[in-house]
């Protein structure tokens, strides 16, 4: 893996909610790593907490209910959960920006397309704010022309609601990468579209990320996305990442049961039957589960499971699993460059 | 054991008792859940119990006031204009009542003209709107949601002053008067719900069953309306003193807060009890209404699609 | 002949939207479905895959009594569905139903589990005890019975579709419409509801009508498949030939447009078609055959004449100007029926 340092590095990272009922700790000890110019994908199911982590990346995360007991979130060296709100807002947008999966949802109706990149090029630099209106018009083209939209002129005088789903996700797209940031989080950039268009779009995504030298979260639920897309594979259960590895790796060996399980489940184009899924439902973050919080569900669960959290084992140069199957592999320190 | 016997004396399962305790079972964990929903906000808290209070005293009314009598006719110069002391904690008006007496009879205007109102206004309105929301498009839409408009042209406050000019002003005119403005409100309320919501799956599911459409508009849409409605039913409860400080109403001598508050005006500011207090106690009311209200809609809506 | 439990003949249905010009008011239509025709052998699973705009959602609509046909009809074992316009009487309402694609909103949140599967049986099964039978179908979605007296948003979103499914069952179809069932849903829920539905379907002796967009989910679970574009069918097959030797370059671009997770399975998928344009809106599709906008193979032809349905294997037809004989051209209805007769 990279031996420079990472560019995104989250370290130790816990999100509780307090709810209702009590406190939900969603995120439990979260280690997450990006190095420049990697794509990382983020593998999980609903409710595992990824939109959490994304979020607390960019500290969007409505701050009563959530709370952060521990955890540092380290963007070229600096700690954006200390950052101070002048110094954040640069990081965001020109530092890291994202990629929402509705892009319906993310369009703001009322405003054309125009308006939207425009507010974006104007907020996104000292100079923006500079620039006469005539020269952000000019700049507002060149991110449609990016993402392939014929008629940008067209297009800046149109309403979001004029739009196709899959133009509107290019519009974002181009508006996210228009900042040139030097991390993009897509999350799930594909899922409400058509398949012929999600192919499109991703493959659009992956030839801009190419030309502009930018890291990307790739965040999904779709292994086969993230099998095409990625260079790196984080898998995360419940508010944890339970295995990470050079993609390729993932796919011809997943170690995790969970990870198995998920592989298992996913429909083959060659046939063989639909298989059971994983028993049993995601825990509740009110009183997860102690230990291994899959282990309820864990086909080769062991006592050591239940009592302790295992911690990230190194079976292979780029391939790395928390769980106590893998024990006899030696733990990876923590200080070491690459998944853990 | 004898639960079990009585229950197999209604010729029931063991199976279909165990269904019926989990029902009861369900029932008090979801009122409980409930509760403490309700009760996670104190402003709801406190709108719940400033309800209760105000209801209790108009009902108790005779029984917890100091000097009942005053609400009848009733003067005694002697004890007139009096600021507020230990025997008479509001004060007394310029022919010697009691305000605080008369406060106190005064909730039985607010709430009862608003609870007879509501009785009358909210089955018709609802009960339009939904077979209009449900029929959009129609004939049956279009009638009665032109209906609807006619009704609606009119500023209710305009209306009730024409009505209080014309009609003899009393108890009964003024319902009659307030129940025929406002049941379009809620006509309107109930169509613009219904309107949206008969597309969503769940009733397309009823009707592709089979169910009649009285199955639909009352078990299907309005359960899910509920906390519209109900917010809505909380913040008109006190029609009866808005109405009765324009002189629409009870009629002096009986308690109406808002009559009191009219009539004390002209005494501001030496004798200020005799509109303030009767105004501060609408202020309550209003704002105990608005909280419980507000309390009861953020516990329904949760819920609702 | 086997007619089919189900047969879709000449189906269009056209929803008038507005008028366009104040002078002239031309009216704006979306052509949902223009002009289907296949039908569903008793027992199988036919599944009809499509992306948006294709119409396969909107067939299921008014096979189950939401829409009426605009041109042409469906018969249920050979009875008219829509003999009487919408009204359908309860025998007939009870064999079709239909399976919603998003569990949250195809269940009454103000509703109990309870309430919700003692509806249709009140209505078609009056004689027997609903709670009883409430039970019953819980127990044969392998839900617990306490789940009687929960509301939906208690649920998760594969219990909430298990509960849809328990629902379909209550009236005892003879075939049940499943659109999108776990497009919803994460994928190690999926496998679940799936091996339910295909063991219920053996046990009760179910016909299905199998909506998805997930080719991967439709490999294993469908015995044909048609796939529609803009309200036409393009091709239909049987599952095995249909995703070995998919003919129709729709077909063909679908496929290889994928995501899947091993290499087996890349081996297997067309050469990469890439997709280029937007999918035109039913709005506006295009003149000719409608697929000609994106098609790597488009001709002169493609532009001017829609192409008409030709058999091009045992069970296996497909409509595109690549497969036509040049001499016969009978009417575009006629060959239609002929080809999808000669597949029963």
């Amino acid at each position: 893996m990279a031996a420079s340092a990472p560019l995104l590095d989250i370290i130790d990272l816990a999100v509780h909610f307090r709810v209702y009922g009590g406190i939900l700790k969603v995120l439990d000890g979260v280690n997450f790593r990006v190095n420049v110019g990697e794509k990382v994908g983020l593998v999980g199911e609903t409710g595992c907490g990824k939109t959490t982590t994304m979020k607390a990346i960019l500290r969007i995360l409505p701050v009563p209910p959530a709370v952060i007991p521990h955890g540092e979130i380290r963007f070229k060296g600096e700690d954006i959960l200390k950052m101070k709100a002048d110094r954040l807002g640069k990081v965001r947008g020109r530092g890291i920006s994202m990629i929402f999966q509705d892009p319906t949802a993310a369009l703001n109706p009322v405003f054309t397309v125009g308006q939207q990149l425009e507010a974006v090029i104007r907020f996104s630099s000292p100079e923006g704010r500079r620039l006469s209106r005539r020269q952000i018009h000019d700049r507002a083209i060149s991110p449609l022309q990016e993402v392939a939209l014929a008629d940008p002129e067209r297009l800046l005088r149109s309403y979001p609601v004029q739009l196709s789903g899959g133009m509107r996700q290019r519009v974002c797209i181009g508006m996210a990468l228009s900042t040139n940031p030097e991390l993009l989080i897509a999350d799930e950039p594909g899922t409400s579209l058509d398949v012929t268009i999600q192919d499109q779009v991703l493959r659009l995504l992956h030839e801009l990320v190419q030309k502009k030298q930018t890291s990307v979260i790739l965040i999904t639920h779709t292994l086969g996305v993230v099998r095409e897309m990625t260079d790196r594979v984080y898998v995360m259960y419940a508010g944890n990442m339970v295995e990470v590895a050079v993609t390729h790796k993932l796919f011809s060996n997943p170690l995790h049961p969970y990870s198995q399980g998920l592989m298992k489940a996913v429909p083959r184009l060659t046939g063989g039957g639909v298989a059971e899924g994983i028993p049993g439902r995601i825990p509740t973050y009110q009183s997860p589960p102690t230990g291994c919080r899959f282990h309820p569900r864990c086909p080769h669960v062991m006592e050591i499971c239940r009592e302790l959290k295992p911690p990230f084992f190194k079976v292979d140069a780029d391939h790395e699993v928390a769980c106590f199957l893998y024990e006899g592999h030696g733990s990876a320190p923590a200080a070491e460059a690459g998944a853990q | 054991m004898t639960q079990q016997v009585k229950a197999q004396e209604f010729g029931l399962s063991i199976t279909q008792q165990v269904v019926l305790e989990m029902q009861r079972r369900n029932r008090r964990e979801n009122l409980g859940r409930a509760w403490y929903k309700f009760s996670r906000n104190p402003l709801s808290i406190i709108g719940a119990a400033t309800v209760s209070i105000v209801t209790l005293l108009a009902i108790f009314a005779p029984l917890v006031a100091p000097f009942p009598e005053h609400v009848k006719p009733f003067t005694d110069f002697a004890n007139a204009s009096r600021p507020p002391s230990l025997t008479h904690l509001f004060g007394t008006d310029e022919i010697g009542r009691d305000i605080l007496s008369r406060v106190i009879f005064g909730f039985r205007e607010a709430l009862g003209m608003g609870v007879v109102v509501l009785t009358l206004v909210v089955p018709v309105g609802v009960l339009m709107g939904l077979v209009a929301g449900y029929f959009h498009g129609t004939w049956i839409d279009t009638v009665i949601m032109r209906l609807t408009d006619i009704f609606l042209a009119v500023p209710p406050l305009v209306l009730a002053l024409a009505i209080a000019s014309v009609l003899e002003p009393n108890l009964f005119n003024a319902m009659m008067a307030v129940s025929l403005m406002w049941w379009p409100w809620y006509a309107r309320l109930v169509y613009g719900l219904t309107s949206a919501l008969r597309n969503e799956f769940f009733v397309a599911s009823a009707q592709t069953s089979g169910a009649g459409t009285r199955h639909i508009l009352f078990r299907e849409l309005l359960p899910n309306m509920i906390s519209p409605i109900f917010t809505k039913m909380s913040l008109d409860i006190i029609i009866g003193s808005m109405l009765s400080y324009v002189g629409l109403g009870v009629q002096p001598p009986k308690p109406g807060l808002g009559t009191m508050v009219a009539s004390g005006a002209k005494f501001l500011p030496d004798l200020w009890w005799i509109s303030v207090f009767p105004g501060l106690a609408i202020v309550v009311v209003v704002l105990g209404f608005n909280l419980l209200g507000d309390g009861l809609r953020d516990l329904f809506a949760a819920e609702e699609v | 002949m086997n007619n089919g439990i189900l047969r879709v003949e000449g189906l269009k249905k056209h929803f008038l939207i507005g008028h366009r010009g104040v002078v002239k008011r031309e009216p704006i239509t979306v052509k949902a479905v223009d002009g289907v025709f296949f039908s569903v052998q008793k027992g199988e699973t036919f599944g009809l895959v499509g992306e948006s705009g294709s119409g396969k959602s909107t067939i299921a609509y008014i096979t189950v009594g939401m829409y009426q046909p605009s041109e042409g009809t469906i018969y249920f074992r050979d009875r008219d569905l829509f003999e009487d316009g919408l009204k359908r009487s309860r025998e007939l309402r009870k064999e079709l139903q239909i399976v919603f694609q998003d569990p949250g909103s195809s269940l009454n949140p103000r509703r109990t589990v309870r309430q919700i599967l003692e509806l249709p049986l009140r209505i078609h099964r009056p004689e027997e005890d609903p709670l009883q039978e409430a039970m019953r179908l819980l127990e044969m979605v392998e839900l617990p019975i306490e789940y009687l007296h929960k509301y939906p948003h208690m649920l998760s979103g594969g219990e909430k579709q298990m509960v849809a499914v328990a629902r379909a069952l209550a009236t005892n179809p003879s075939l049940i419409i499943l659109d999108e069932p776990t497009s919803a849903l994460d994928v190690s829920v999926q496998g679940k509801i799936i091996n339910l539905l295909i063991r219920l379907q053996r046990e009760l002796n179910l016909t299905y009508l199998f909506i998805t967009h997930d080719l991967s989910l439709m490999r294993n679970v469908a015995t044909r498949v048609a796939i529609m574009y803009l309200g036409k069918v393009c091709e239909v097959a049987e599952a095995s030939e249909f995703f070995q030797n998919p003919q129709h370059p729709y077909t063909q671009m679908l496929l290889s447009s994928i995501p899947v997770v091993s290499d087996e399975e890349d081996a297997i998928k067309p050469e990469k078609i890439v997709s280029t344009g937007e999918i035109p809106s039913p709005v506006n599709v295009p003149s000719g055959c409608s697929f000609h906008t994106r098609c790597p193979h488009v001709m002169d032809v493609c532009r001017r004449i829609d192409p008409v349905m030709v058999k091009i294997g045992t069970g296996h037809i497909a409509r595109c100007h690549l497969f036509e004989q040049p001499p016969e051209n009978t009417s575009s209805i006629g060959a239609d029926r002929s080809e999808v007769d000669a597949l029963r």
